[in-house]
């Protein structure tokens, strides 16, 4: 058994907007006489976009209006119909995430983008989402090694390190191609953090000043440098802490970085030889990418070429944001899909005791209360600690116990589960409520508080639904 | 508890004796510095082999990359990496493969025990064989029930359920007692979500999976099935299988079965794998098929 969903990626960031198509191809690799066990065993970009600028209306504002526009031509010429798509991710990203009407283009895309794409922005979930792209998860597992990757992009570079494919880590700066932008020979906007950076190191320049090459590559140096600070190839300086986005942290300092893959629109200039005109792009990207490629604590890395550069946010997007759940599981089919629901976390310690399980679900929930009435919400735990027939009675009792108030109310229960139980829990839920409550037990997702999930139409006969689960936390 | 000094009396009480018995004086003459030393007896135990995890020992020495064996092994409990000693394997391993089979013999050879069927509330009937020793040499005498078996069988059960479950011993009573606990419940309690009614479940003893046939004869249910012990191997000797057939009858092909295998601790969870079982009898329900007429 073999099935194709489609999904859709799409990134507006600082600089550029662009969209891809996939196909993931799920498929049971369990053998027929065992309980089946579906997962998504291909990605396959099947349509890229070309490459915009970001409409902006000001400098703070995206035009809205014209990124549907982009969006809708796109999905005519690849041909493909919103209703085409199971599942996919809108990403906001970059500086345009900050802007304030992020809000409003997401709301404007996703009811175009497909029933079931999500919206979702933030510097760590943007780190992540390039380095599977640029395939620096799939190169630290297959090379055993722990590997980073740099998405150099406009507004922000982004971090993400794995080790044998496990996140590890990731962090975001102000450091980007179009923090410095050139117009006419002469420099048309300098970003504030850019500006003290140069001057941390005697560098003035000015809005206004003619744009000169050795100078703007001295800075260029300076932003590598950071950027070799945070991948902890060389020691920080006192004006390292400051170059975080939104004040973020740095990455923990092992396990010790041994490889890199870059990514981003800066990428090409690393990775490829530069010909012609140095501003040609109206900011300061090939000389970024001459000074990271030249920088000596960087040349110390395993430098890996990407799997995408420019594209590996969209192809991130588009491809790795999609799970799929365990293919034993529990759902009511006409309560789906289901969007954005926020999660609610019992933590381990609390999930082995019956009475802090069933406070903690009772407690929690009017957090996700507005006016007084309950939101919807899922209930995420481990389930390792409930396996046996009888444990899984006790624990369905717990849930029913304690979320008493959701039950009564009229959104669904939603339980998400790491451990294979969500079948069985789920019936012990359905024959206790005497089916008068929609459920939506699944497992093999792993969530945690503050992460916001979405549960798809089932796929693969109704045995798994695909599941996005998305990390809004800002560098906290 | 005699200690060792009162253990040392004993002995060379003995030893005197029997001298005296024999009559023969060079005995005392023989002894030498080794019988002499006291024997000590050490408090503990020597280390159970058998728990030893298979996936986290590594035992090959001086290894070239150390780290992505011990991952490959994660992948699976396959006896890998495990040393040698010139061309032969190492003590340990050697005892933990002997281990395995004596569990694998075990499991074969022993009985569901008494108190497990009792609690999980089943009745015990007997398949034709007599004894395990039947049971292995006469695989058709264990497709068959005996005759107060068929009796016990019409008298206790509830006629034509939808469905009727029943718990055999086959090749593994170590997998009976493991599993069933967890699964036989979840399938009742999957049936009741799914509205679906069950018959009296019971206990065959010495029974083949084809004894299934005959039992939905005699009880009419319009899906039978059976949790049945499978045959250990050396990774595990709690495997179970739950095989179900549509409407039954003795001399169907075996293709007409839809197996559900490797039900153990280490595999599925019992309890999940019982929910799913449940799924797939309702399927089968469903389409009125099973085996290979029914597409999962």
């Amino acid at each position: 058994m073999r099935e194709a969903i489609l999904s859709v990626g799409i990134d507006i960031g600082t600089s550029t907007t662009q969209l891809i198509f996939s196909r993931l191809t799920i498929e049971n690799l369990a053998s027929s006489y065992v309980v089946p066990r579906i997962s998504i065993v291909e990605k396959e970009v099947i349509y890229r976009s070309q490459i915009y600028f970001t409409p902006l209306l000001s400098q703070t504002e995206i035009d809205s209006v014209k990124v549907k526009e982009i969006i809708r031509k796109e999905y005519e010429q690849a041909g493909i119909k919103p209703e085409d798509l199971k599942t996919g991710a809108v990403i906001i990203t970059g500086e345009t995430a900050r802007k304030q009407n992020a809000n409003s283009v997401l709301a404007a895309l996703s009811d175009m983008a497909g029933d079931f794409v999500v919206a979702t922005a933030g510097p760590d979930l943007e780190s992540v989402l390039s380095a599977k792209g640029a395939g620096a998860d799939k190169l630290s597992e297959d090379n055993r090694e722990v590997v980073a990757n740099v998405d150099i992009g406009g507004g922000t570079s982004n971090i993400a390190f794995f080790q044998k494919g496990v996140l590890k880590g990731t962090c975001c700066l102000d450091i980007g191609g179009r923090l410095i932008r050139v117009e006419d020979g002469r420099i048309a906007y300098i970003y504030p953090k850019i500006q003290e950076l140069a001057e941390h190191h005697q560098i003035r320049i000015r809005v206004g000043d003619p744009a000169n090459e050795l100078v703007l590559y001295r800075v260029c140096e300076y932003m590598a440098e950071q950027l070799a600070m945070a991948l902890h190839v060389c020691g920080a300086d006192g004006a390292h802490q400051g170059m975080y986005t939104n004040q973020g942290s740095p990455l923990p300092d092992s396990p010790q970085i041994m490889a890199a893959t870059y990514s981003g629109g800066v990428a090409d200039c690393i990775y490829q030889e530069e010909e012609g005109e140095v501003f040609r792009y109206g900011d300061i990207g090939v000389l970024l990418g001459r000074a990271v490629k030249n920088n000596q604590s960087l040349q110390k890395l395993k430098i890996y070429p990407a799997a995408e550069t420019i594209r590996a946010t969209v192809v991130g997007a588009g491809t790795h944001t999609t799970n799929v759940s365990g293919s034993t599981i529990t759902y009511s089919g006409e309560k789906l899909p289901i969007k954005n629901i926020p999660v609610l976390k019992v933590s381990s310690e609390e999930e082995q005791e019956p009475a802090k399980f069933q406070n903690a679900v009772r407690d929690k929930l009017p957090l996700y209360e507005t006016d007084g009435a309950l939101e919807q919400v899922a209930i995420a735990f481990s389930g390792n600690y409930h396996t046996s027939f009888n444990q899984i009675q006790d624990l369905a009792k717990i849930i029913i116990s304690g979320a008493e108030k959701m039950i009564e109310g009229p959104y669904p229960l939603i339980l998400v589960i790491e451990n294979d139980i969500a079948k069985v829990l789920g019936n012990a839920l359905n024959v206790f409520l005497e089916h008068r409550k929609a459920v939506i037990c699944i497992d093999g997702i792993y969530a945690k508080d503050g992460d916001y999930i979405d549960i798809g139409e089932p796929v693969a006969a109704g045995r798994v639904v695909p599941v996005v689960t998305k990390t809004l936390i800002f560098n906290s | 508890m005699v200690n060792e000094k009162e253990l040392r009396t004993i002995i060379e009480q003995v030893l005197t004796e029997m001298n005296l018995d024999q009559g023969t004086a060079p005995a005392e003459e023989e002894t030498c510095d080794t019988c002499n030393n006291t024997t000590v007896i050490e408090d503990g135990f020597i280390p159970d082999v058998t728990e030893v995890d298979i996936r986290t020992q590594y035992l090959v020495e001086n290894p070239v990359n150390k780290e992505a064996y011990y991952d490959l092994k994660q992948y699976a409990p396959c006896r890998l990496g495990i040393g040698k000693a010139g061309a032969r394997f190492k003590t340990d391993p050697v005892l933990q493969f002997r281990a395995a089979h004596s569990a694998a013999q075990d499991a074969v050879f022993s009985d569901v025990d008494q108190d497990f069927i009792d609690k999980m509330n089943l009745f015990t009937v007997q398949t034709q064989c007599d004894s395990k020793d039947t049971y292995l040499t006469r695989p058709d005498l264990g497709r068959k029930l005996d005759d107060e078996a068929v009796k016990v069988v019409k008298e206790k059960c509830r006629s034509n359920p939808t469905v009727q479950i029943y718990v055999s011993d086959g090749l593994s009573s170590a997998a009976v007692a493991a599993n069933v606990g967890d699964v036989l419940p979840a399938i009742e309690q999957g049936l009741k979500s799914y509205g679906i009614d069950t018959g009296t479940p019971f206990f065959v003893k010495y029974g083949r999976v084809g004894a299934m046939d005959q039992i939905s004869e005699i009880t009419g249910a319009d899906v039978t099935c059976v949790l049945i012990g499978e045959r250990p191997g050396l990774i595990t000797a709690e495997s179970m299988s739950a095989y179900i057939a549509y409407k039954a009858t003795v001399g169907m092909p075996e293709a007409r079965r839809t197996v559900v295998s490797n039900i153990h601790k280490s595999g599925t969870i019992p309890a999940e794998a019982g929910a799913h079982i449940a799924e797939i009898i309702k399927k089968i329900l469903d389409n009125k098929a099973s085996g290979t007429d029914l597409k999962l």
